[in-house]
């Protein structure tokens, strides 16, 4: 029974819910029992939190039992690392954070809690989501529930692997560069990235601000579109979110997609590095989307070369800036015993900070340098423009654009630790959705070697419904649900 | 050039001829202020937090956005802006399309975030000016900005200091910085400009402009050059000045500093100087050969600022009659020492021009303000004063007794009949009662009598004393004419 309930869609559970077959707290029990048998291998959460959960599951069952149950009343839900929630240790993956419980929840967190959610704990991420493996983690690696001898993707692969290994039935992640598709994708989940400003980033503890956007982790695209819906919209507390209401993302996101124009960048098609395994996976669902009667057309993203570089200069220049609170004065990790202001700075960064993280914040301090901006940062922005301009080219040509998420399949741990640049290039397909701040999603595509690999759709800005419409004609002609990995 | 009237002992301004060394003629002093003016808004210039008092207890208006908490999102103050954009307006300043904010990074304990929000190179204002007496002082721009918190040092300065604390109650305070070209030429200017500013803040309602409270602070910037020169020389800028009379002597005895300087062969150093009340000279603070780079760059949580020109424009019309105005009317009516202080101050000129509207005469009214009011701060209605100003006018009141009776005015907001007619004050001016007083002076000082009919006119004076010993209340005028009259 336990394992069922551990692999049910949303639409499922909230039927037996509302039918009083099973109670939030079962639908928890089974959750927290599943953890304990397969967390340990999978070390997908950081903590847990029972107290919520109790508190959480007890309010979904009073609710159902009155009949006014909202949406998403006693959903598991896990989340990442960065989001802050209220009395929580919440410490982006860092050891300086450690100890550090926010006095307030973020907006995204928040309304799915209003939702109903029940959430079971904190998910690991890549320090500050600067990483494609979660190996950047300030704590421990999580393993891929696929083959734990593999990296799950990374920022968000504490979420992902919770999803996938069913420890949690919906997990919210933050997609920077494609840090909630390409862990979807190498996990084999449903994972969306909305369009910049569709969901409040108050709360989210800011890698990149330009950059970085709330998105879900699901088993279903059903499931991944109404957890994004019941989060989106604007919040006074984020002077970047939309007012655009947050429900139109399913508008019109059914239906199929006969007679819609999908585009195949051949720079994404051919990419470098790209294995044959994914490629043969692609072709298979162009196939089937052929067949539901999409037109699939050749188009370009000229620019695309250059957006790696690009990316690689605006999110760690940003991020020198975002991390430059972390001192030691008021929270987490400090130095105090240093004998001046300045050792304590650099003593407690220095401990506090793992590899990746310094070496983006020097990156970031070097491009933002007087005598430096203009040949860095202001090229970037530049070449940021010119990124966006492709996109608006290519959507003149199509509907929404389709590729693999990641060129490879989850890798070895440990294989790309010491070449930073090949980890970079997991997010070379990804990236430009950020770059460009458009909707994107990754869902699962059949395998490689045994290994999920992962669709990417991409919609033009504020298209989440045409962006979902594909995904779920896709999911729905291939019949590649996402599944829930075995772990033991 | 001007010396100062300070009879203080500062230095005096240098004067061609006297000095020693290589140029015996006239240094002319060139001058340009920065001027941080905090606008008069409810809460803070990011977050909802209020504006503390100055002395509310330590961190007790903060919250998570002040704090620099990680996850937190800055939103912007629209009475802020507005603000900013009214002191544009006044100051004859071109207001852009298109503004923004931009981060200022620096590492410091009383910047929570590690930077300080500010504007770079598309502040909100620029090309404006302000006329100073005959003076067109340019206004490079207006900008807004926020505060830092406050450092409280156990010991020394910060890096010797035994124990520090941080106050952040004034953290995220809104600022305005105005920039002023260098076009001032003596300390006076510039005490008069910074004061013209604060009469012109208090105005328009964009601030309180208190100098002693932190409200509006001035920071000169200095230099020194050969009468007639065109280049600028080296210069130093001063900070810590609390008073518009410590921007008067701080600028004095810098200039007078950097003539010894640079008369005894020495170069001036371009550096930041501390101006010290107690020792009133100024210090080093900071040399520029350290000078920070803080890597500006475009703050990515908030969205460039796109404004709206019908808002501009209702602001612009909105805008009361500016001090300059007012002073040119004023002085048709007033003499120029009465203008100067009544003009400079819009709460006295409203309130001598809407006592004049209810019939008070313009001549005692404006001395009335002038020797009264503005030495006392101690403001009445205008209906008040002008019934004030008529009873002095029509001799129901000796001044004496219309002092008491604003005095008391002013404490119980009774109006000035009331208390006269309570008091008593009211003049006796009926000759039949008068006549019986005035017949027993003459019967009282035969001599006096006898003097003044033989043609000794100053022996009216005795008399006079008499009758107002013995009747406080006697309307002078009435009395004498009497007096006059029994002795003829």
């Amino acid at each position: 029974m336990s394992d069922d309930l551990t692999a049910l869609t949303i639409k499922d559970a909230s039927r037996l819910l509302r039918l009083g077959t099973i109670s939030a707290a079962d639908l928890v029990a089974a959750h927290v029992e599943r953890i304990e048998r397969v967390d340990p291998h999978v070390k997908a959460y950081l903590r847990f939190t029972p107290e919520l959960w109790e508190k959480q599951a007890d309010e979904a069952d009073r609710k159902i039992r009155q009949g006014d149950a909202p949406p998403l009343a006693g959903i598991p839900l896990a989340v990442k690392d960065v989001l802050c929630v209220r009395g929580v240790e919440t410490t982006a993956g860092s050891q300086i954070l450690k100890g550090f419980r926010p006095p307030y929840t973020g907006t995204a967190v928040g309304r799915l809690f209003e939702a109903g959610a029940v959430m079971l704990g904190v998910t690991n991420c890549d320090e500050f989501a600067m990483g494609s493996s979660t190996e950047n983690s300030g704590y421990f690696p999580t393993r891929n529930p696929w083959d734990l001898e593999r990296v799950p993707g990374g920022s968000s692969g504490g979420s992902a692997a919770a999803v996938a290994a069913g420890e949690a039935m919906i997990a919210l992640g933050t997609d920077t560069g494609g840090s909630i598709r390409q862990p979807a994708a190498l996990c084999g989940v449903v994972g969306m990235k909305p369009t910049y400003g569709r969901v409040s980033r108050y709360g989210l503890i800011a890698f990149a601000s330009s950059l970085d956007q709330v998105g879900p982790f699901a088993r279903s695209v059903d499931d991944a579109a109404i957890t994004l819906a019941l989060m989106s919209g604007y919040d006074p507390l984020d002077a970047t979110s939309s007012d655009r209401p947050g429900m139109e993302v399913l508008n019109n996101s059914e239906g199929g997609v006969k007679g819609m124009r999908l585009g195949v960048p051949r720079e994404y098609y051919d990419v470098k590095g790209i294995e044959p395994g994914v490629k043969a996976a692609i072709d298979a669902a162009l196939f089937i989307l052929r067949r539901e009667g999409a037109e699939i057309v050749d188009i370009s993203l000229p620019h695309t070369d250059y957006g790696l570089a690009a990316y690689y200069i605006i999110a760690p220049a940003e991020c020198s800036s975002n991390l430059a609170r972390f001192d030691g004065v008021r929270y987490g990790l400090s130095e105090v015993d240093a004998p001046n202001i300045t050792d304590e700075y650099l003593q407690t960064r220095r401990k506090g900070f793992g590899t990746e993280v310094r070496r983006r914040v020097m990156l970031g301090t070097y491009a933002l340098s007087s005598g430096y901006y203009d040949a860095y940062y202001l090229k970037a922005q530049k070449v940021r423009t010119l990124i966006k301009r492709d996109f608006d080219d290519a959507f003149k040509k199509c509907d929404a654009i389709v590729s693999a998420t990641s060129p490879t399949v989850a890798f070895p741990i440990g294989a790309k630790t010491q070449d930073p640049l090949s980890m970079y290039l997991c997010d070379v397909l990804t990236l430009g959705g950020n770059l460009a701040g458009l909707p994107g999603i990754s869902v699962p595509c059949g395998t490689s070697e045994g290994l999920p690999v992962g669709l990417q759709v991409l919609g033009p800005q504020w298209g989440e419904s045409v962006v979902l419409r594909v995904a779920r004609a896709y999911e729905a002609a291939s019949e590649m649900r996402a599944e829930v990995a075995s772990v033991v | 050039m001007s010396s100062g009237q300070d009879n203080a002992p500062t230095p005096s301004v240098p004067r061609g001829g006297a000095a020693p060394g290589e140029w015996g003629g006239e240094w002319e002093v060139v001058i340009g202020v920065e001027v941080h003016v905090q606008p008069k808004t409810l809460t803070k210039m990011f977050c909802g937090c209020g504006v503390a008092p100055l002395n509310a207890p330590p961190n007790t208006h903060v919250c998570e956005v002040c704090l620099g908490l990680p996850g937190v999102l800055p939103v912007p103050n629209r009475a802020a802006v507005e603000a900013c954009l009214k002191t544009a307006l006044a100051l004859n300043c071109e207001i852009p399309r298109h503004t923004k904010f931009d981060r200022k990074n620096y590492m410091y304990p009383d910047l929570p975030k590690g930077y300080q929000i500010s504007q770079y190179d598309l502040p909100m204002s620029i090309n404006g000016f302000l006329e100073v007496g005959t003076r067109k002082v340019r206004i490079r721009r207006v900008h807004l900005e926020e505060d830092t918190g406050k450092l409280i040092h156990a010991g020394d300065k910060l890096h010797r200091a035994w124990e520090s604390f941080v106050d952040l109650n004034r953290a995220g305070v809104p600022l305005m910085e105005i920039v002023s070209e260098p076009d001032l030429r003596s300390a006076d200017e510039a005490r008069d400009y910074a004061m013209e500013l604060r009469t012109l803040l208090r105005t328009i309602g964009a601030s309180e402009a208190d100098m002693e409270k932190g409200q509006l602070r001035a920071e000169p910037n200095i230099s020194i050059r050969r009468a007639g020169a065109d280049e600028l020389g080296v210069k130093t800028e001063l900070k810590n000045i609390n008073s518009f009379r410590a921007l008067h002597r701080a600028i004095l005895y810098e200039v007078d500093r950097q003539r010894q300087v640079v008369e005894s062969g020495g170069a001036v150093v371009q550096e930041t100087r501390g101006w010290s009340e107690a020792e009133q000279r100024t210090f080093s603070q900071r040399s520029k050969e350290f000078a920070e780079d803080y890597r500006y760059f475009p703050e990515p949580d908030l969205p460039p600022l796109e404004l709206d020109r019908a808002w501009v424009e209702e602001l612009r019309a909105a805008l009361p009659e500016l001090p300059s105005v007012r002073r040119a009317r004023l002085l048709e009516q007033l003499p120029a020492t009465h203008v100067a202080i009544i003009g400079a101050d819009r709460e006295l000129a409203d309130l001598y021009e809407t006592a004049v509207a209810r019939g008070a005469p313009p001549a005692s009214t404006a001395n009335w303000i002038v020797n009264e009011v503005a030495p006392s701060g101690k403001l009445l209605s205008p209906e008040s004063l002008a019934e004030l100003m008529k009873l002095m006018h029509d001799g129901s009141v000796t001044r004496d007794q219309a002092r008491e009776a604003y005095l008391e005015a002013v404490e119980t907001g009774r109006t000035p009949a009331e208390i006269v007619a309570e008091h008593g004050y009211a003049q006796v001016s009926d000759e039949s009662e008068l006549r019986v007083i005035a017949e027993a002076v003459i019967d009282a000082n035969p001599q006096a009598a006898t003097d003044y009919r033989a043609g000794k006119k100053q022996a009216m004076q005795a008399l006079m004393a008499d009758l107002r010993k013995r009747a406080p209340q006697a309307n002078p005028r009435v009395a004498s004419e009497l007096l006059l009259r029994l002795l003829a």
